[in-house]
C-alpha cells in the first residue's frame, strides 16, 4: 500500500538525479556550516572574555583580569575536587582534607595524617548495610564483591571510583529532583524540558567532553560535570513519571486534609512517589558507572583510568581486571539501590536504640576491631600492611589468565575470521555503503519524510524534515549517511539476536530472571575492553566497530523482547491453550505481534547503544562522524564541533525515536494494551 | 437556622469555553446542545441546602454528576456558576488560603479507594491532617489514639495500609477524616469498594457513628438501598440534574418522576416507611391497642394485618394519640398498584 508507493517514489529518485556537484537535489549546500565556528567563538568568548573581574593572584602578587565566566567555573570545579578527595581520604586516609582546615606547614611538622579505612572494615559494613536493606543473601553479595575487589589489588582505583559515583550522585538527584518536581507542577517547564532531555540522552557522550575541557579543565571535577550532564536526564524522567502515578485520591486526601501547596509537594506526593525517584537514583548510579572510562579522558582517576592505562599499552587482561571491578561495584550499587527503593517501611517505634541503629553501631564495632587488627599489623608487615590495602602488585590476578586465553583464539581462529572479515566488508559493508552515499539528499528526504507521514501525520514528517536539514546543510552529510548506514546494519542485526535471545530467556523463568544480571554486567563492562578484544580479530575496519555495536546494542534489544513477550495478557495466552497452538503458532500469533510495540521501543534504545559504540569506533578509525568528534579534539573550533556534531548524532537517533514511539503507541491502542 | 450548606443555582460544565457558553444559555442548559459545543455538564441547576445534623444522601449511576456536585461543595472543583454558602460565607469567593482554614477546621472527607497515605501507618494517618494543621506531635498522636478506639481498630496502631483489608482501611480512611473533628462530614462512595456483606457492616458502624458525633453529612452513594437505609434526606440525581430531593418515605411514596420511579418500585416498603408516614388522621371508634408512630411498617405489619379493628397510633415520646391506621390502607401501602 502506501509503504509501496513510498519505495517506488524512492528508487525512482534514487537512479534518476545525476550525481553532480552543484544538483541540489544530490547533495544541499553547505549554508550552515560557519555554525560550529560560531559556537566556538561563544564558548571561547564566554570562557575568556566575558565579565571580566579584576582578582587578586597571590602567586605573582598583581591584579590580574580574569572572565567572571571562567572565576564561577573554577570555583565549581574546586568544589566538586575537594568533596571527591574529601570522600577518597575519609576511606583511603591522606593529607589533602586536613590541610584545607590547618596550615600546610602545621600538617608537615607534626605529620598528621588521616587514617586510612582498613578494607576488612569496609567488607563488613558493606555486609551489614546489605542485610539491613535486602537480608542476608544481599549482605553476602556485597561482601563478596567487596572482597574481591580488595583481594584483587583494586582497592584504591576502586575506592576513587566509588568516591566519584558517592559525589555525583546526589548533584544529579538534587538538580533532577528539582526539574522533575518543576516539570510535574507546571506543564509548560514540562513540554519544555521534552525536546531538551531527548537531546540531551542521545547526544554521543564524547560530544560533551571537547566543550567540558575548554570551560573546565581536565580533572576529576570534569568527569563529574560530563557524568552530571548524562545522568541528570533519566532523573527528571523518573521524577516526573512518579509524581504523575500518585493516585489522584490520595492528593485529593491531601487537600482535603488542608494541606498547603508546600506540604502537599513534601509531604503526600514525593513521599507516595518514592519507588519511582529512588528507581531514578539507581539508574543515575549506573550511569555514573558507565561513563568511568569516558570520565578518564578528561582526567577523572580510578578504575577508568585504569583501564585506559592499560589498553593503551595494549595489556587487555589488565584491562579486563578493571572493568570487570566496574561491573562488580555496578552490580552490587545496582541491587542495593533498587533494595532501598523498594523496601517497605520498618516501623520503629517499638524497636529499642540498638535494633534501631543496628547497621551503624555494628559497621563502628567492626572498624574498631579492624583498625586494631590493622594497627596489630603494622607491627608485623614491615613494609605494606596488608590489613590496609592490598596493592596491586601483590593481589590475586587473573589477567594473565585473560591475556592468554585471548591469544589462544587469536591463534586458533585467524585465517578463518580473517577470511569471514573480507567476505563481511566486501559483500555486505561495502555495498552497503556505497548504497547510502549514493542516496541523493531529496531521495533521502522524501523516504524519512514518507515514512514520518504514514505513521505519524504531517507533524512528524515536519520534525523528521527538521532535524535532518541542520544536518543536510552542513558540510558533514557524507559522513552523516556513514554513521546512518554503520547504525541501521547494527540496529538490524542487534534487533534479530535480540528477539531470539530474548525469545529463548523468556520461556523459562530463570531465564527471565537471569536477564537483570546480565544487562548490569553488558552495560556497565567498559565496550572499550571488548572493542580492542574485537580489533585484534578483525583489524581497523568498519568489521569491528560493527561486530562490538552489535554485541553492545544486543543487551536493550533482548530487555525489551523479554518485557514485552511478558506483557502479553495472560488471557490471550490462555485463549491460545484451549484452541490448541503449537509453541511456534503461539509465539508468532500471540506473543510477537502483541510483544511488537514494546520491542520497536527496544528498537530505540538499541540504536542509542548503537550509535555509541559507532562513535566510539572512531577511536580506531572509521569515516564517519565519531570519528570527526575525535579528531575535534585537538582542533581549534574543537568545541563547537564536537558539541554540533554530537548534536547531529543525537537528531538521527531522535528522527528514529519519534517514528517508532508513534507506531507504538498507534499499535499499543489498536491492540488495546496499557 | 441558617443550614450549614445552601446551595443555589450551581452550574458545573466541563469544557473550555464552558463559562461563556453557560452565560449565553441564560438558564436554560441542555446537554445535548452542550456536548456539540465541546462540553460536558456535570452538575445542572443544582439548588438544595442541608441542615445542622442532618444528613443528605446524594444518589445516582455513573455520570449522573454526583461526585461532581460533591467536588463542587467542597472545592476540589471550582463550580462554573452558582452560589455556594458554607455557614453563611460563600467559599466560591474565598481564596485559598481561607480554603485551608476551612478545611483544616471544618471539613472531613472520606474516599471511595481509602485514599491513605502508603508510607505511613494506621496512627500516622489518622494524625495527618491534625500535625498539617500544626497541632504537636504528643497531642496528635493522642488523638489519633481516641480515633483509632472510635473506629474499632485498637491493636493495629502501627499497621500499615497494605497490611489491612479493605474494610479495615475505611476506617482509618473515617478516623482519618474525624481526626479534626469537623462540622461537615463529606462521604465518597466510601462503601463502594467493599464486598457486600462488610459494606452492611460498615453501614451498621456508620449509622452507630452518627448517633454519636450527629455532624452534617453529604453522602455520595451509587446505592438506592445503601440511602434509603442511611438518608435524612435523598437528593437523586440524573445527567447533573436533580430530579427528586425528599425524605426516604416520601421519594418511596410519591416518587417525582419516571426515573425515580424506576429506583422505588422495586423497593420492599415495609423496610423503609415509618407509620407515621402513611397513618390516617385520629378517630374517635379506635381500639385499645395502640401503635407507635415511628415504629417501621414491618415490624407492626402483622400486628394490623391480623385485626379488622381499626388501631391508634401514638406519639411515643408523649403518649399522646397523633393518628389512626388500619388493615386495608397497609395493604394498599404494601401491596397496592404504584
Amino acid at each position: 500500500m502506501q509503504f509501496g508507493i513510498l519505495l517506488i517514489v524512492f528508487l525512482v529518485l534514487y537512479f534518476s538525479v545525476s550525481h553532480e556537484e552543484g544538483n541540489y537535489f544530490w547533495r544541499l549546500p553547505p549554508i550552515l556550516k560557519a555554525i560550529p565556528l560560531i559556537l566556538n567563538e561563544f564558548i571561547y568568548k564566554t570562557v575568556y572574555s566575558w565579565f571580566p573581574i579584576e582578582t587578586w593572584d597571590p602567586i605573582f602578587e598583581m591584579y590580574e583580569t580574569k572572565s567572571g565566566f571562567r572565576i564561577a567555573t573554577q570555583y565549581l570545579s574546586q568544589s566538586l575536587n575537594i568533596a571527591i578527595t574529601f570522600i577518597r581520604e575519609l576511606l583511603l586516609g591522606g593529607t589533602k582534607t586536613i590541610k584545607l582546615l590547618i596550615s600546610d606547614s602545621f600538617v608537615s611538622s607534626h605529620g598528621l595524617h588521616w587514617f586510612a579505612i582498613p578494607w576488612p572494615a569496609f567488607v563488613a559494613a558493606t555486609f551489614f548495610l546489605g542485610q539491613q536493606l535486602g537480608g542476608f543473601r544481599l549482605g553476602l553479595i556485597g561482601a563478596i564483591g567487596t572482597f574481591y575487589i580488595a583481594v584483587f589489588g583494586q582497592w584504591v582505583p576502586s575506592i576513587e571510583t566509588f568516591s566519584f559515583v558517592v559525589i555525583t550522585t546526589p548533584i544529579c538527584f538534587t538538580i533532577g529532583l528539582s526539574l522533575g518536581i518543576w516539570g510535574y507542577l507546571d506543564k509548560k517547564i514540562e513540554i519544555a524540558l521534552q525536546p531538551i532531555l531527548n537531546v540531551m540522552q542521545t547526544m554521543p557522550q564524547f560530544a560533551y567532553l571537547v566543550p567540558i575541557i575548554a570551560l573546565f579543565g581536565l580533572g576529576d571535577h570534569a568527569g563529574s560535570l560530563a557524568t552530571i550532564v548524562i545522568a541528570t536526564p533519566p532523573m527528571i524522567r523518573n521524577t516526573i513519571l512518579g509524581l504523575k502515578k500518585v493516585a489522584p485520591e490520595v492528593v485529593e486526601a491531601g487537600i482535603m486534609s488542608g494541606c498547603t501547596k508546600r506540604q502537599l509537594l513534601f509531604k503526600v506526593l514525593i513521599p507516595t512517589a518514592r519507588k519511582d525517584i529512588l528507581n531514578g537514583v539507581n539508574t543515575v548510579i549506573m550511569q555514573c558507572l558507565a561513563m568511568v572510562v569516558i570520565a578518564s579522558f578528561v582526567g577523572a582517576k580510578g578504575l577508568g583510568l585504569d583501564l585506559k592505562i592499560a589498553l593503551n599499552s595494549l595489556k587487555i587482561g589488565k584491562a579486563a581486571e578493571a572493568g570487570l571491578c566496574i561491573v562488580i561495584i555496578a552490580v552490587v550499587l545496582d541491587r542495593y539501590t533498587k533494595a532501598w527503593a523498594n523496601k517497605a517501611n520498618d516501623y520503629f517505634a517499638d524497636l529499642n536504640f540498638y535494633q534501631r541503629n543496628r547497621f551503624w553501631v555494628l559497621s563502628i564495632a567492626s572498624l574498631l576491631i579492624f583498625s586494631i587488627i590493622a594497627y596489630v599489623g603494622s607491627t608485623i608487615f614491615s613494609k605494606i600492611n596488608y590489613f590496609y590495602i592490598i596493592p596491586i602488585e601483590k593481589g590475586v590476578s587473573i589477567g594473565p589468565y585473560i591475556d592468554h586465553a585471548v591469544d589462544w583464539v587469536w591463534e586458533t581462529f585467524f585465517y578463518a575470521l580473517n577470511d569471514f572479515n573480507k567476505f563481511f566488508i566486501g559483500n555486505i559493508l561495502v555495498p552497503m555503503k556505497h548504497f547510502y552515499l549514493g542516496m541523493p539528499v531529496i531521495a533521502t528526504f522524501v523516504f524519512a519524510m514518507g515514512v514520518g507521514f504514514i505513521i505519524g501525520g504531517w507533524r512528524i514528517a515536519l520534525i523528521v524534515c527538521g532535524l535532518l536539514l541542520f544536518i543536510a546543510f552542513s558540510e558533514y552529510w557524507d559522513r552523516a549517511l556513514i554513521t546512518m548506514y554503520m547504525a541501521t546494519f547494527a540496529v538490524i542485526a542487534a534487533s534479530i539476536n535480540g528477539i531470539i535471545i530474548g525469545t529463548i530467556f523468556s520461556q523459562t523463568e530463570r531465564g527471565s530472571t537471569f536477564t537483570p544480571i546480565a544487562r548490569d554486567i553488558f552495560e556497565t563492562f567498559p565496550s572499550f575492553v571488548y572493542l580492542i578484544q574485537v580489533i585484534f580479530l578483525f583489524n581497523i575496519t568498519d568489521t569491528s566497530v560493527l561486530i562490538a555495536a552489535v554485541v553492545y546494542a544486543t543487551v536493550p534489544a533482548t530487555r525489551y523482547t523479554v518485557w514485552g513477550l511478558k506483557s502479553v495478557p495472560l488471557q490471550l495466552h490462555e485463549a491460545g491453550t484451549m484452541s490448541g497452538v503449537s509453541k511456534f503458532q503461539r509465539w508468532s500469533n500471540i506473543e510477537i505481534p502483541l510483544a511488537l510495540p514494546h520491542m520497536m521501543l527496544g528498537v530505540n534504545q538499541t540504536l542509542v547503544f548503537g550509535m555509541q559504540l559507532v562513535i566510539l569506533g572512531a577511536l580506531i578509525g572509521t569515516e564517519d562522524l565519531g570519528q570527526m568528534i575525535f579528531s575535534a579534539l585537538s582542533r581549534p573550533d574543537g568545541a563547537g564541533l564536537a558539541l554540533i556534531l554530537g548534536t547531529f548524532v543525537s537528531f538521527i537517533t531522535i528522527c528514529v525515536d519519534v517514528i517508532i514511539r508513534k507506531w507504538a503507541q498507534d499499535r499499543k491502542k489498536a491492540l488495546g494494551i496499557d | 437556622m441558617t443550614p450549614v450548606i445552601d446551595c443555589t443555582s450551581v452550574y458545573k460544565i466541563f469544557g473550555n469555553n464552558a463559562s461563556k457558553l453557560l452565560q449565553n444559555s441564560n438558564g436554560k442548559v441542555d446537554a445535548k446542545t452542550f456536548q456539540e459545543a465541546g462540553c460536558i455538564v456535570g452538575v445542572n441547576n443544582a439548588t438544595f441546602s442541608v441542615n445542622k445534623g442532618e444528613m443528605l444522601v446524594v444518589m445516582g449511576l455513573s455520570g449522573s454528576g454526583k461526585s461532581t456536585l460533591l467536588r463542587c461543595i467542597s472545592r476540589l472543583t471550582d463550580a462554573t456558576s452558582g452560589k455556594i454558602l458554607i455557614d453563611g460565607e460563600d467559599i466560591c469567593l474565598m481564596n485559598n488560603k481561607q480554603l485551608i482554614e476551612l478545611r483544616r477546621e471544618k471539613m472531613g472527607m472520606v474516599f471511595q479507594n481509602f485514599a491513605l497515605l502508603p508510607h505511613k501507618t494506621v496512627i500516622e494517618n489518622i494524625a495527618f491532617p491534625l500535625i498539617i494543621k500544626g497541632t504537636t506531635l504528643d497531642n496528635s498522636m493522642h488523638k489519633a489514639r481516641e480515633m483509632v478506639e472510635l473506629v474499632g481498630l485498637k491493636g493495629r496502631e502501627n499497621y500499615f495500609p497494605r497490611e489491612l483489608s479493605g474494610g479495615q482501611q475505611q476506617r482509618v480512611g473515617i478516623a482519618r477524616s474525624l481526626a479534626v473533628e469537623p462540622d461537615i462530614w463529606f462521604l465518597d462512595e466510601p462503601f463502594s469498594a467493599l464486598d457486600p456483606l462488610i459494606r452492611k457492616e460498615m453501614q451498621d458502624e456508620f449509622l452507630r457513628l452518627q448517633s454519636v458525633l450527629n455532624k452534617t453529612i453529604m453522602f455520595v452513594t451509587h446505592d438506592f438501598d445503601e440511602a434509603l437505609r442511611l438518608a435524612d434526606r435523598i437528593a437523586i440525581m440524573k445527567d447533573g440534574i436533580i430530579e427528586q430531593l425528599d425524605t426516604p418515605a416520601k421519594i418511596v411514596l410519591n416518587p417525582a418522576t419516571e426515573y425515580v420511579k424506576k429506583f422505588t418500585q422495586d423497593v420492599p416498603r415495609e423496610k423503609v416507611l415509618r407509620v407515621n408516614a402513611i397513618m390516617d388522621g385520629p378517630v374517635q371508634n379506635a381500639g385499645s391497642n395502640s401503635i407507635s408512630s415511628d415504629a417501621l411498617l414491618e415490624s407492626v405489619a402483622e400486628k394490623i394485618l391480623n385485626t379488622q379493628e381499626i388501631l391508634s397510633v401514638k406519639d411515643p415520646k408523649t403518649n399522646q394519640v397523633v393518628g389512626s391506621i388500619n388493615q386495608s390502607k397497609v395493604i394498599k401501602i404494601l401491596f397496592g398498584a404504584q
